[in-house]
C-alpha cells in the first residue's frame, strides 16, 4: 500500500511524460518558426533520454517502482509502474526518437515543419513512453490512442497520392485494432471490476481459469497482434510503411509494432498466465507463420523500403515465439529482441534514406555500385543487415540464442527450428540486398564493374559526401548495435530481471499494493 | 436489463462489422461510427445497470449513504467518445481526400501504394 509521501526519485516515472507533453505544446505554439522547431524537439527529447536513463538505473537498483496520480490509492487511482522491461523499452524509444529528430533536421522541409512534424514526433514519444510506463489498462488504451493520433498525422505529411492510399489502410485498421482492445477492456472490467494491472493480476489468478477470461484473452491477443503486425492481420504494414517520409517510416518501424509486442507481453503473459498456456500452441503457430511469411515477403521485394517492412514483420514473429514458449529465458529473449528491433529497424530505414540520397532510387534494380561511392555506408549497412539476420557479433544474435534455448528447454523444437530457418532465409535476403545495392559495379543496364575504383585515384571523383545529420543519427544507432552485440552482459541482466517480473508478477504487485493481499 | 443491452450491443457490432466488410470506403466509415457507439454501450453495460442515485456524498460524511450508480464506466465512456469522435472526423476528411486524389472510393481499386504488376527484384546474382 502506498502510504508514504512520494519519493523524489519516483517522479522519474512521470518526468518523461511531463517533458514531452510540455515540449509538444511549445512546439505546436511555435509551429510557424520552422527554424526553431528542430531545436525544441532535440532539446526536449535529449532531456527525456537522460530522464529514462536515470529511471532505468533507479529500477535496476530498487526494483519495480510505482507512483499513483493524485494520491488516490490503488486500485482506484491511475498508477504508473515501471519494471525493467518498461524502463528499457522507454529508453530505447527515446534514443530512437532523438536520432529521428536529428535526421529530420536535414530532411523535413519547411512546409512539412509547418504541418507539424516535430510536434507529432514529440507527442508520438509521449504516447509510446506512456504505454511503456503505465500500470492501468484503460490508461494503456489512452496512450495507444495518443500515439495513433500522432502517427496518423505523420503518415500523411507530404500529401502524396501514395501517402493518402497508405494512410487510409493504416489508420482504419489500427483504429479497429485499438477498438478491439477497448472492447476487451470493457469485458474485463465487467468480469473483474478493476482496471489497475496489479489488481487484475490478483483477481484473474483468483478466477482460476473460470468464466469468460479465455474469450477476453483471445480478444486481447487479436487486438495486440493486429497492432504488432502478426501474420493474418499484418497486411496494413507493407501497404503503408513505405509511403511516408523516410524518417517517419523509421520511427514507425522502430516503435509502433513494438508497442503491440510490449502490450502482448504485459497483458497476455503477465496478467493472464493460465490463458497464455491455453493459447501457447496457437501463438507458436502464429509466430512461425509470421516469421516465415515475413522473410519470404522480404525476398520478393524490389523496393528496399518495402523489403525492410517485411523484415519488421519477420522480427515480430521471433518476439511472438518468446511469448508462445513463455519460460523465463524465452521471454527475456523476446524482450531483448524487441529492444534490438527498436534500434535496428529505425537504423535500417535511415540507411534506406541515405541510399536514396546517394543512389537516387529506392529500387533494388536501379541501385548499385554504392560501395565505390561511399565505403563507410556500405560497412554500416553490412553491420545493420547482419544484425537483423541475427548473425554474431551484433545485437541480433543474443536474443535469438536465448529464444532458441528457451524453446528447446520447453520442448518446442518446431519453434526453435523455425527461428533458425528464418535466420538462414534472412541471411539470403540481406545478402542479395547488399550485393545488389552496394557490391556490384553499377545499377542494371550499366556494364558491371565500370564503376570499380581505379588505381589512379578515380575513387575520389566517384565518392560522395555524407550529410552530417544522417551520419550522426545512423552512426549513433550503429554504434549502439555493435556495442550491445560485443558486450551483451548488461542488457542481458536487464532483460532477465524484466522477464522474471513478467513470469512472476509478485514484485510488480508488491510495488503497487505493498503485499500480495 | 443487462441482457437487453447485451443483445443491442451485439446487433450494433454485427451491423458495424457487416458495413466494414464492404469495399466502399464510405460504408467502412459508417461501420466505424457504429462500432464506436457499440463499444461505448458495452463499457456502460459492463459497469452494471442499476436504478440508483448519482454518486454524490453528502456534506459531513465520508461514504455515500445508499447504493449509488457506478461512476467509473461513465468516465471511461466519456474518454472513448472523445477519441472515437475525433477519429471519425479525421476519417471523414481522409476519405474525402482519398476520393479526390485517387478518384475512387472502392478500396480494391486503391492500388497507388501497392501497384499491380510490380517489377520483380533481380532474379540472378
Amino acid at each position: 500500500m502506498v502510504t508514504q509521501p512520494v519519493q523524489g526519485a519516483d517522479w522519474l516515472l512521470v518526468l518523461p511524460l511531463l517533458l514531452t507533453m510540455a515540449g509538444g505544446a511549445v512546439a505546436i505554439m511555435l509551429r510557424k518558426k520552422t527554424a526553431v522547431q528542430p531545436w525544441i524537439a532535440i532539446g526536449v527529447i535529449s532531456l527525456v533520454v537522460v530522464s529514462n536513463l536515470a529511471l532505468l538505473s533507479h529500477v535496476l537498483q530498487h526494483g519495480v517502482v510505482t507512483i499513483v496520480m493524485g494520491n488516490w490509492l490503488p486500485p482506484f487511482g491511475i498508477a504508473f509502474t515501471a519494471d525493467p522491461m518498461g524502463a528499457l523499452f522507454a529508453l530505447a524509444a527515446s534514443i530512437v526518437a532523438l536520432c529521428a529528430a536529428i535526421y529530420a533536421t536535414g530532411s523535413i522541409e519547411a512546409s512539412e515543419r509547418r504541418y507539424g512534424f516535430f510536434p507529432f514526433l514529440i507527442l508520438l514519444l509521449t504516447g509510446v513512453t506512456g504505454a511503456f510506463l503505465t500500470g492501468d489498462i484503460f490508461n494503456l488504451y489512452v496512450w495507444f490512442e495518443v500515439l495513433l493520433i500522432a502517427s496518423v498525422g505523420m503518415i500523411i505529411l507530404g500529401n502524396d497520392k501514395a501517402q493518402i492510399d497508405g494512410g487510409v489502410k493504416y489508420a482504419v485498421l489500427n483504429f479497429v485494432a485499438t477498438t478491439l482492445f477497448l472492447i476487451a477492456t470493457g469485458l474485463l472490467y465487467g468480469l473483474v471490476g478493476t482496471l489497475n494491472m496489479a489488481d487484475i493480476a490478483i483477481k484473474v489468478s483468483e478466477l482460476e481459469g473460470q468464466g469468460p477470461i479465455y474469450g477476453i484473452a483471445a480478444l486481447y491477443f487479436l487486438a495486440f497482434a493486429m497492432k504488432a503486425a502478426a501474420f493474418p492481420v499484418n497486411f496494413w504494414l507493407p501497404a503503408s510503411y513505405h509511403t511516408p517520409r523516410i524518417v517517419v517510416s523509421a520511427v514507425f518501424g522502430g516503435l509502433l509494432t513494438k508497442v503491440g509486442v510490449y502490450a502482448l507481453l504485459r497483458v497476455v503473459l503477465m496478467l493472464m498466465p493460465e490463458t497464455r498456456e491455453w493459447m501457447g500452441s496457437f501463438i507458436g503457430f502464429v509466430a512461425i507463420i509470421t516469421m516465415l511469411s515475413g522473410v519470404f515477403g522480404a525476398l520478393a521485394q524490389t523496393d528496399i523500403r518495402r523489403m525492410i517492412g517485411y523484415l519488421v514483420i519477420s522480427g515480430i514473429g521471433s518476439m511472438l515465439a518468446g511469448l508462445a514458449v513463455g519460460n523465463q529465458i524465452a521471454v527475456a529473449g523476446a524482450i531483448f529482441y524487441a529492444a534490438h528491433s527498436i534500434l535496428c529497424m529505425t537504423a535500417l530505414y535511415f540507411l534506406a534514406g541515405l541510399m536514396f540520397n546517394i543512389g537516387g532510387s529506392f529500387s533494388m534494380r536501379e541501385l548499385g555500385g554504392l560501395y565505390t561511392k561511399s565505403p563507410l555506408t556500405a560497412g554500416c549497412a553490412l553491420v545493420l543487415l547482419l544484425a537483423v539476420a541475427g548473425l554474431p557479433p551484433f545485437s541480433g544474435f543474443w536474443p535469438k540464442v536465448m529464444l532458441v534455448e528457451g524453446a528447446l528447454a520447453d520442448g518446442r523444437g518446431l519453434v526453435a527450428a523455425s527461428i533458425l530457418v528464418t535466420g538462414v532465409l534472412t541471411a539470403i535476403a540481406i545478402g542479395r540486398f547488399w550485393i545488389f545495392c552496394f557490391w556490384r559495379g553499377g545499377p542494371e543496364g550499366t556494364e558491371d564493374g565500370t564503376l570499380v575504383p581505379q588505381a589512379d585515384g578515380s575513387v575520389a571523383a566517384n565518392a560522395v559526401s555524407l550529410p552530417a545529420n544522417i551520419t550522426l543519427s545512423l552512426g549513433a544507432l550503429t554504434a549502439i548495435i555493435i556495442l550491445v552485440g560485443v558486450f551483451p552482459e548488461g542488457v542481458m541482466a536487464i532483460v532477465s530481471k524484466g522477464a522474471a517480473s513478467l513470469v512472476d508478477p509478485n514484485a510488480y504487485v508488491q510495488s503497487v499494493f505493498g503485499v500480495w493481499p | 436489463m443487462e441482457y437487453v443491452f447485451a443483445i443491442l450491443v451485439g446487433l450494433l457490432m454485427s451491423a458495424s462489422i457487416y458495413l466494414m466488410l464492404s469495399k466502399k470506403l464510405v460504408r467502412v466509415l459508417m461501420g466505424i461510427a457504429i462500432l464506436g457507439n457499440a463499444v461505448n454501450l458495452l463499457i456502460f453495460t459492463s459497469g452494471r445497470l442499476t436504478r440508483s442515485v448519482p454518486p454524490f456524498i453528502p456534506e459531513g460524511s465520508y461514504l455515500p449513504l445508499e447504493q449509488t450508480a457506478n461512476p467509473l464506466p461513465q468516465a471511461l465512456v466519456l474518454t472513448a467518445i472523445v477519441i472515437s469522435f475525433s477519429f471519425l472526423a479525421y476519417f471523414l476528411v481522409l476519405g474525402y481526400r482519398a476520393y479526390q486524389e485517387l478518384g475512387t472510393d472502392d478500396v480494391l481499386e486503391m492500388r497507388v501504394a501497392e501497384p499491380k504488376g510490380e517489377e520483380k527484384p533481380p532474379l540472378g546474382y
